[in-house]
């Protein structure tokens, strides 16, 4: 995206348009990730505006004829074919909440996903600040093995970790698909690599006005992290409102805890076949607050993630 | 009376000793800077002083009362930081509000949105006396403004401020003028001199700026290699170092180092020129004889006892103008202060002759100790030379 400004805006102090062996290729080349990138998109937006004949036949173009459509599953209930046509893109979304309980998923998944991002920040800051700004003995031994943890996947441990919550009796509860990530060694890892760049001078100055350590963290640190802690947490939400992997694991019977990635599972195949519609409805609602809040955020979202990459 | 004494302070990081039994005893309301060199361990001291940091060994004591256990901010002194260090996410009233909130406010009324609420009688005060700080400092009108949104003058200020309303036993300041630029600096300088003699508090002021310890405080303490060399009144330092690391570093541009030797009537000789006299029971042998720049003079070649040269650089700096000599075949450098009706005559590359004009040569021995003058024979030098 910056290519394409910063090519508009040296065409418009150029005299006259140029051509350019090098930044043609660049585009092409950006253009076609671009096209890679975007065509799942593309047909997941697409397909939840069309019928499933459409689908199947691959015809109707992005939007679909939206031509009315014999619903099967309405015809089944013993009613009459008149009233059981349906448009395309309001069959789909109709579904897609009444067939699941799309909006209690939509909850779950902000529940779960704030509250990971709460108790992470609570547990990262004062670890990242203990690994930054204080010395003591073996400080760069735990920061070693904070780094080592790093390289752990999370689905090397999620057995003993699921036997563990057993045990404890939590699966199925919000508390299984909050606890074991409250920990983030990336959280960690990234305030501390943050908080290095804070002059000492600030914490000196605040324990000169009488602060406890504490009170630095909160006070003059988490201010300062902001855009830090931005970026992580856009890490944080998307890898947790994205999650499929782990409540698939712990959530084994209690549809009312399901993530929204979870509602996704409700139109894999049944007895009358895969119904694309709604399924690609819904993943196209889960996935829409994350894309509005990254428009939303975008600049700082950028400026995060570079800060992150150059420190 | 002594406000803060230092005694036998001892700091070493791992195997490296940054300080070696340090005794400093600073009276209260005085001036007192601290000197040298990067690395000199002056920072350190300070540190020490401030709590911030925990001494080796030995003690501080304040006001007779030894701190070395009290958190910094139980010991009510102020910093002020090279960095300025105040908060990016608090305007200048908050920065300067904050010590205060936390020294004066029991815990409820520091809450956010109720603390004023609840306390608040003693937050009018803190806000009264945060206004009245700024008005002495003459930044009542960036109160509500961020440090982001200062220059560095006013971020200088601003931090001032913060460490003033607390009305602390000491300021402590660390190079608190380097981030400035030079003009500003200077004009700091004297605003500083004038705050402390409106405020009456000690300060204690750490720099590598040797223009900054001459010019603002009553007494400076020269450090180096983690020692006190001397300790006295700037003119003191200036006109009569005792060490020869002292003369080196004190005086801009640096003092006039000639190899020389004490011959059997006590005169110190730089080849065959006597210079200075120093007492007969000085141990013959090399010595190095120091002369400052304001000292020499040009003179006429047929004066006996002079020096002659090439002028191989010339530093015009207005009011004076500083003459670069080459003597001794080249291998010594002479830096001589001229006035500018003199200096304008020099050109580059022309023989010139240099005398002493006035003050006494220093001779420092093999040690880098100074040799003093006998007094009885300073009179005779004066006329030999």
């Amino acid at each position: 995206m910056s290519e394409t400004t910063q090519a508009a805006v040296s065409a418009g102090t150029l005299p006259a348009f140029r051509f350019s062996g090098a930044e043609t290729l660049k585009h092409i080349v950006l253009i076609a990730g671009s096209v890679i990138v975007l065509l799942p998109f593309y047909v997941m937006l697409s397909y939840s505006f069309k019928s499933p004949a459409e689908i199947m036949q691959n015809t109707g173009g992005f939007f679909g004829m939206q031509e009315l459509f014999r619903d099967d599953y309405c015809i089944k209930l013993g009613k009459d074919a008149v009233d059981c046509m349906v448009t395309p893109v309001i069959y789909n979304y109709t579904t897609a909440f009444e067939k699941a309980p799309l909006l209690r998923y939509l909850f779950n998944g902000v529940v779960v996903t704030v509250s990971i991002f709460l108790i992470q920040v609570l547990v990262a800051l004062p670890c990242a600040y203990a690994l930054s700004k204080l010395r003591f003995w073996g400080r760069e031994a735990i920061f070693g093995l904070v780094l080592f943890c790093l390289l752990i996947p999370v689905h090397a441990i999620a057995l003993p970790l699921y036997i563990m919550l057993a045990k404890v009796g939590l699966t199925n509860t919000y508390a299984a698909l909050i606890i074991p990530w409250t920990i983030s060694v990336f959280g960690i890892f990234l305030m501390r690599q943050f908080f290095m760049t804070v002059p000492d001078d600030l914490i000196d100055a605040a324990r000169m006005d009488g602060m406890s350590e504490f009170s630095i963290i909160w006070n003059v640190m988490l201010p300062t992290a902001i855009p830090a802690l931005l970026a992580f947490a856009i890490f944080s939400v998307v890898a947790h409102w994205n999650d499929y992997f782990w409540p698939r694991i712990v959530v084994t019977g209690d549809r009312s805890l399901f993530t929204p990635p979870l509602g996704l599972r409700e139109f894999k195949g049944d007895a009358d076949g895969d119904n694309f519609g709604p399924m690609m409805a819904t993943a196209t609602i889960i996935v829409a607050p994350l894309i509005v809040a990254f428009l939303i955020a975008q600049r700082r979202f950028i400026e995060g993630i570079t800060l992150s990459g150059m420190k | 009376m002594t406000a803060i004494s230092l005694s036998g302070i001892e700091k070493s990081f791992g195997a490296t000793s940054v300080l070696n039994g340090i005794d400093l005893d600073i009276t209260d309301g005085e001036f007192l800077t601290l000197v040298g060199p990067s690395g000199c361990g002056k920072s350190t001291l300070l540190r020490i002083l401030a709590g911030l940091e925990a001494p080796t060994s030995g003690t501080v004591a304040i006001g007779g009362i030894a701190v070395n256990d009290m958190r910094p901010a139980r010991r009510n002194l102020a910093m002020v930081f090279q960095s300025y260090a105040l908060y990016p996410h608090l305007s200048v009233a908050q920065n300067m509000m904050t010590p205060l909130k936390l020294r004066d406010l029991p815990l409820a009324g520091r809450l956010p949105v109720l603390g004023p609420l609840i306390a608040r009688t003693r937050y009018r005060a803190i806000i009264e006396q945060v206004r009245d700080t700024a008005q002495i400092l003459k930044i009542d009108h960036l109160l509500d403004r961020k440090p982001g949104q200062l220059s560095g003058g006013q971020r200088q200020r601003a931090a001032l401020g913060r460490a003033m309303v607390r009305k602390p036993v000491a300021f402590l300041m660390d190079e608190p003028l380097s981030n400035l630029d030079a003009s500003l600096r200077i004009h700091m300088r004297s605003e500083l001199a004038e705050l402390h003699r409106a405020l009456k508090t000690t300060f204690i002021y750490v720099t590598h700026d040797q223009a900054e310890a001459l010019t603002m405080s009553d007494r400076m303490a020269v450090m180096m290699d983690g020692q006190i060399l001397q300790l006295g009144a700037p003119d003191e330092i200036y006109n009569d170092p005792r060490e020869l690391r002292v003369a080196e570093f004190v005086g801009a541009p640096k003092i006039n180092l000639l190899p020389g030797s004490v011959d059997k009537e006590g005169h110190a000789r730089c080849l065959d020129l006597p210079l200075s006299r120093v007492t007969t029971d000085a141990p013959a042998g090399p010595v190095r004889i120091g002369l400052r720049p304001e000292h020499l003079s040009l003179c006429d070649k047929d004066v006996s006892e002079s020096f002659s040269g090439q002028v191989v650089h010339k530093e015009n700096l207005g009011a004076d103008i500083y003459l670069h000599v080459a003597i001794m075949n080249a291998s010594q450098r002479l830096v001589v202060r001229v006035s500018p009706v003199e200096g304008r005559t020099v050109s580059f590359g022309q023989t010139v002759h240099v005398s002493r004009e006035r003050g006494q040569a220093m001779v420092f021995g093999n040690d880098g100790r100074r040799l003093d003058l006998s007094r009885s024979l300073a009179e005779d030098v004066a006329e030999v030379a």
